[in-house]
């Protein structure tokens, strides 16, 4: 019998069309001919991450690139010629050498120096310090790192207890990992426990050192309500044991003074790596089976490891707000894992981390600050590929997770997210740039390059969670880790495949309602010259109306060449027109489908 | 009989009832012929807990000492547990709920008993019949005709009274293709897509048998669908081996060599009791929280759930895309015609008919394509997926069905009249009701137990304004497109709204459910307002 075969995934097939392919100084942009809306695809060099040569096929020489962003491109080259320019072209454009060759520091959006400099001041850790009402009797902001003599890898300013005097910081740092003493990272106010950080102690298999115990004796007893302290080390006791052969390891209970000890397994970023490749490898599966995929996302580990995280940031929190114990948190340098436990358990415990403001804070403190090496781990030059690993996109992906959970907790959308995970590789904005303070004053990013936070405040109206219910309506989260509670985030690792996404859009739908509000209101109090009574507000905490204003400023995302008058642009959202959108009614989104 | 003889210990103070997410509660259990009744006597009546025994899929009892523990698992999935001082209060207890939940006897179910408080606006009884459908048909078509063959459940004992079909057919032929056709399943008209007068029929299966029996008059009906030089597809649910199998039995496939202008293609679709396996395995896999991420995802891959899900959408697409993209008609069968043709049937006419993506209009297409066709849901929903009693009849196929439902809806949010609790209210209702809906496995049953006469119609409680406000989608903006789904696996999702609603708290989503609903509404009545003061001004 004769049977047909239609392509069941036909509906996310990506029609090849023909087009032209530019490369420019910064991006390669392919603009489809066909089409009857001009469409273009934007792909950042800093964003690749691998270009492939593929075998002839009768349609001409296919070239894949693989991004950082995880979009993949599959373009097919007519001449092998242009292929092969194409192809090393975007090896040499993709594979920055010198730091002075990221787009950074050729990025020119026109903006006023004042302004730029104004843009670098925006996030003042200092303020969110004072906010946890630091400086106070116990913990004091101190400027012993200045010349970076504590630790190369930490910022001038760090907060220590008042109770440790400068031998002991200077002691303490001879005897942890590359001198990354323990430091504040969070205090909870409601009941003094703190939040602290470090690297791995160089105890080996006996070392003891005096200042490192009354270091943390000094961290505990800043916190009189509970009698002893937490010490996690977020590593697997076996890599923590093989430490110890290497002079390093972790904490013997016997020499601390009333810590208790707890390892917390999370994996390494060699682990974390070859996990996301197997991911990747999943979601780029041409028609797999259901089966495929869900054994193809159990073997490649991926949720497993995001759990871990989590669970890790839950038993922070728990420990901090319900036994009221200080914690400090380390795995082996403390700027991977330790970055990643530490910012999710404030997110965790504080509802200011979840507003815009609030979660730029805790990634210039957690990660920028404190040393996270976005430039090895993201690849932003030639180097290792060994040290490159999704350290940051995990934790993305952990508050990812929690929005799930807790839909009206955070003032920000997962498009925010994406944004921001987009810029950590763009290297468009100098706030990602080099592996640490020290690096990046060498690196003169506050006066060659733009701080990415201010872009994206102009945008917060496009980003913005239409369900938050303002600052006060949650305090902690206390999410549910078990297994079923993760779910797998197409929006991230598939999110250029359009066709699997949902059709139509209730961010947008909602975001629309929200703009279309401030039109409809003045309309309204406009023809009854009264205010809308009879109607009364429902959702509380929304303070964007002025924001509305500022939208037509710069995308953040692309400089502004003539080519993209009608373009849609690769991620097609950077152009929020008029702030009313809504007048493209919901019809206009199976347009585009059809 | 009389419920109180099953009663033994009607009621029982002290007992504390755990249900997940809620703290522990004391209180007086009672029982009743159709209810289990828990009652804090609090106050707010916050803890009243009703149970009606039919939703009762299993129950376990164990003692410590004199303290009994009843664990008591729903078709909803709820899991219960009451603890019961005395060991006799207990057992008899246990045995009463055992009795009472597993009554034999469709006429001692609570729909025969059940009264009820509201004011009856409309009988759902005739809220759809497929007299008005046809009306509809008529509008755009006169090549189909009602016929009454059926009238006496003669022809086709699974068969409504009425069906649509070919105008060109006699009633004589329609008993003749009758008798070829597995349990007298005649193919009709399940669908007609206006957009290009295709139609999708559906049936059972040809009794070709292995002599390749044939059938003019069968032949000449399914032509009368076709255009003139159009050809057709047959969807078998089945695999070709299948289907060769069947032959065997007696039952078989349309042959190329006389059905030359179809083209058939065998989409396997699971049969029921694969599929309540799956289910059984699914719902474990959610309840056991001791696992690890690497257990659960190989426990969620290994229930097959989710493919399952795949292979239906997948499916539906394929008989949508015959009819909308090739424009040509359809024949959809399995076996009997009763489980997975309706599956597919009804799926496709959610991608292409606006109407069945109305409140009414999904009601209307459950009651065509599942009541009135026959599909046996007293068999398919007597036990739910905690059975331990050996299988016989059971399935989730109207499970499955609204999860599909559910996946297209995730992914077309805005183009449902209904939301997703209207779904699982019918996932609910589907298992234990105090409607009379769903009793009886076809209309004839029905008929005979006079459901009509003697119980409540769901629809005559769903479509009053009350409920009806509980069961919208804020989002809902009607159009008129034809919204095809992806079936990638990474468009599909578990239904948490059915399989983890009772193992995780909800306050969250609701919250946020809320403040879409908010959203929403003060837009639209900013808009109203706007308009009236328009309106207003322009007079």
């Amino acid at each position: 019998s004769s049977h047909i075969q239609y392509p069941e995934l036909i509906y996310y097939f990506l029609k090849a069309a023909s087009g032209t392919l530019y490369l420019t100084a910064t991006h390669l942009i392919y603009v489809e001919a066909s089409a009857e809306v001009r469409k273009e695809t934007w792909i950042l060099h800093h964003h690749i991450s691998s270009v492939e040569k593929l075998p002839l096929t009768t349609a001409g020489y296919p070239l894949l690139i693989h991004c950082k962003n995880f979009h993949v491109a599959h373009f097919v080259i007519g001449q092998e010629r242009d292929c092969q320019d194409v192809f090393t072209s975007l090896l040499k454009l993709s594979q920055p050498v010198k730091p002075e060759e990221l787009y950074a520091f050729s990025y020119n959006p026109k903006m006023s120096k004042e302004n730029r400099e104004m843009g670098w001041k925006l996030i003042d850790l200092r303020l969110d310090y004072q906010r946890m009402g630091i400086p106070n009797d116990s913990w004091e902001i101190t400027d012993i790192n200045k010349d970076y003599e504590v630790c190369s890898t930490y910022p001038p300013e760090i907060v220590v207890p008042r109770a440790a005097t400068k031998a002991v910081v200077m002691g303490s740092s001879r005897f942890r990992s590359r001198g990354r003493i323990p430091v504040l990272s969070y205090l909870y106010k409601e009941n003094n426990a703190a939040l602290c950080r470090c690297s791995q102690p160089l105890a080996g298999f006996s070392a003891r050192c005096l200042e490192d115990e009354q270091m943390l004796q000094a961290i505990r007893e800043a916190n009189p309500g509970c009698p002893f302290m937490y010490v996690v080390d977020t590593r697997p006791k076996l890599n923590a044991m093989a430490n110890r052969a290497a002079g390093k390891g972790y904490e013997n209970e016997d020499n601390y003074e009333n810590i208790r000890f707890k390892f917390i397994g999370i994996e390494n970023i060699h682990v974390m790596r070859s996990s996301l490749q197997k991911l990747l490898e999943v979601c780029e599966m041409k028609s797999p089976s259901m089966s495929d995929f869900l054994t193809g996302l159990e073997n490649s580990g991926w949720l497993r490891h995001i759990k871990a995280v989590m669970d890790a940031g839950v038993f922070l929190a728990k420990a901090v707000r319900e036994e009221r114990a200080s914690v400090l948190v380390h795995c082996s340098d403390g700027w991977d894992r330790t970055a990643q436990v530490c910012s999710l358990a404030s997110l965790l415990l504080d509802p200011f981390y979840r507003t815009f403001k609030g979660f730029m804070v805790l990634i210039e403190k957690e990660w920028i600050a404190m040393g996270h090496k976005f430039s090895h781990r993201c690849g932003h030059l030639d180097g290792d590929p060994k040290e490159v690993s999704p350290v940051f996109t995990q934790f993305v992906e952990c508050v990812w997770q929690l929005m799930q959970q807790f839909p009206c907790s955070f003032e920000f959308s997962e498009r925010f997210l994406l944004e921001i995970h987009d810029h950590v590789y763009s290297c468009q904005f100098g706030n990602f740039l080099g592996t640490c303070h020290k690096e990046r004053e060498e690196l003169r990013i506050f006066e060659k390059t733009h701080s990415l936070w201010p872009f994206l405040l102009q945008r917060k109206q496009e980003l913005r969670n239409p369900l938050y219910r303002g600052f006060t309506a949650y305090k902690e989260l206390q999410p549910n880790t078990l297994p079923f509670s993760f779910q797998f985030w197409c929006g991230m690792y598939n999110r250029f495949d359009k066709g699997m996404h949902p059709k139509q859009c209730v961010l947008d739908q909602l975001l629309s309602c929200i703009s279309q509000k401030v039109t409809l209101e003045d309309s309204a109090s406009q023809l009854e010259n009264v205010s809308h009574n009879g109607l009364h507000m429902p959702w509380g905490g929304w303070n964007g109306v002025s924001d509305g204003s500022a939208l037509s400023f710069c995308d953040g995302q692309h400089p502004p060449p003539n080519l993209r008058e009608n373009g849609t642009g690769s991620q097609g959202r950077h152009i929020l027109g008029p702030v009313i959108l809504w007048i493209i009614s919901s019809l206009s989104i199976f347009h585009n489908y059809h | 009989m009389e419920f109180a003889e099953l009663i033994k210990t009607p009621r029982a103070d002290n007992v504390v009832l755990h249900c997940p997410f809620h703290l522990a509660v004391e209180g007086t259990l009672c029982l009743t012929g159709h209810h289990l009744i828990f009652s804090s006597r609090r106050q707010d009546n916050a803890e009243e807990l009703w149970l009606l025994h039919s939703n009762i899929d299993s129950i376990e009892k164990r003692f410590v000492g004199s303290l009994g523990t009843i664990v008591i698992k729903c078709k909803d999935l709820r899991i219960i547990q009451l603890d019961i001082p005395g060991m006799e209060e207990c057992l008899n207890i246990a045995s009463s709920i055992e009795v009472l939940s597993t009554l034999d006897s469709v006429t001692l179910m609570y729909p025969f008993f059940y009264r009820p408080m509201f004011e009856v606006l409309e009988d759902g009884w005739s809220s759809f019949l497929l007299e008005q459908e046809f009306e509809h048909l008529s509008s755009v078509t006169n090549e189909w005709r009602l016929s009454y063959v059926n009238k006496e459940f003669s022809v086709c004992p699974s068969y409504p009274p009425v069906a649509i079909v070919p105008k060109s057919i006699d009633d004589e032929a329609l008993r003749k293709v009758a008798l070829f056709r597995h349990g007298g399943r005649f193919p009709v008209l399940s669908y007609y897509h206006k957009k290009n007068g295709m139609a999708m029929m559906r049936s059972s299966q040809p009794l070709t048998g292995t002599n390749g029996r044939r059938c003019k008059e069968d032949e000449k009906l399914v032509n009368s669908t076709l255009r003139s030089g159009r050809r057709g597809f047959v969807i078998d649910t089945r695999p070709l081996a299948l289907a060769q199998q069947a032959r065997a039995k007696g039952g078989g496939f349309e042959q190329e060599v006389h059905y030359p202008q179809w083209r058939r293609i065998h989409k396997y679709i699971e049969r029921f009791h694969i599929l309540q396996e799956s289910f059984i395995k699914l719902v474990e896999a959610c309840n056991d929280q001791s696992h690890n991420m690497d257990r659960w995802l190989s426990k969620l891959e290994a229930s097959n759930w989710l493919s399952h899900i795949k292979e239906l959408l997948t499916a539906a697409c394929l008989a949508a895309q015959c009819i909308d993209r090739e424009g040509a008609s359809v024949l959809v069968h399995g076996s009997e015609g009763t489980d997975s043709t309706l599956q597919v049937t009804s799926l496709a006419q959610i991608i292409l008919d606006p109407r069945c993506r109305t409140i009414r209009g999904f009601e209307a297409l459950v009651v065509r394509e599942w009541l009135q066709a026959g599909h046996p849901f007293q068999q398919r929903c007597a036990q739910s997926a905690y059975s331990n009693s050996k299988q016989k009849w059971e399935a989730p196929v109207f499970l499955l069905f609204l999860e599909c439902v559910w996946q297209i809806h995730r992914q077309f949010p805005c183009s449902f009249e209904f939301n997703e609790q209207f779904l699982i209210m019918l996932f609910e209702h589907a298992y234990a009701s105090q409607f009379g809906t769903f009793l009886g496995n076809n209309e004839n049953e029905r008929a005979k137990l006079k459901l009509p006469q003697k119980t409540m119609s769901l629809w005559s409680w769903v479509n009053r304004p009350e409920e009806l406000s509980r069961f919208q989608n804020p989002l809902y903006e009607a159009n008129s497109l034809v919204i095809w789904p992806s079936v990638a696996p990474q468009s599909l999702q578990l239904w948490e709204g059915v399989f983890l609603r009772w193992n995780r708290p909800s306050k969250f989503l609701e919250e946020a459910e809320e403040e879409r609903i908010n959203i929403i509404k003060y837009n639209k009545e900013l808009q109203a307002k706007l308009n009236s003061h328009v309106m207003a001004e322009g007079r």
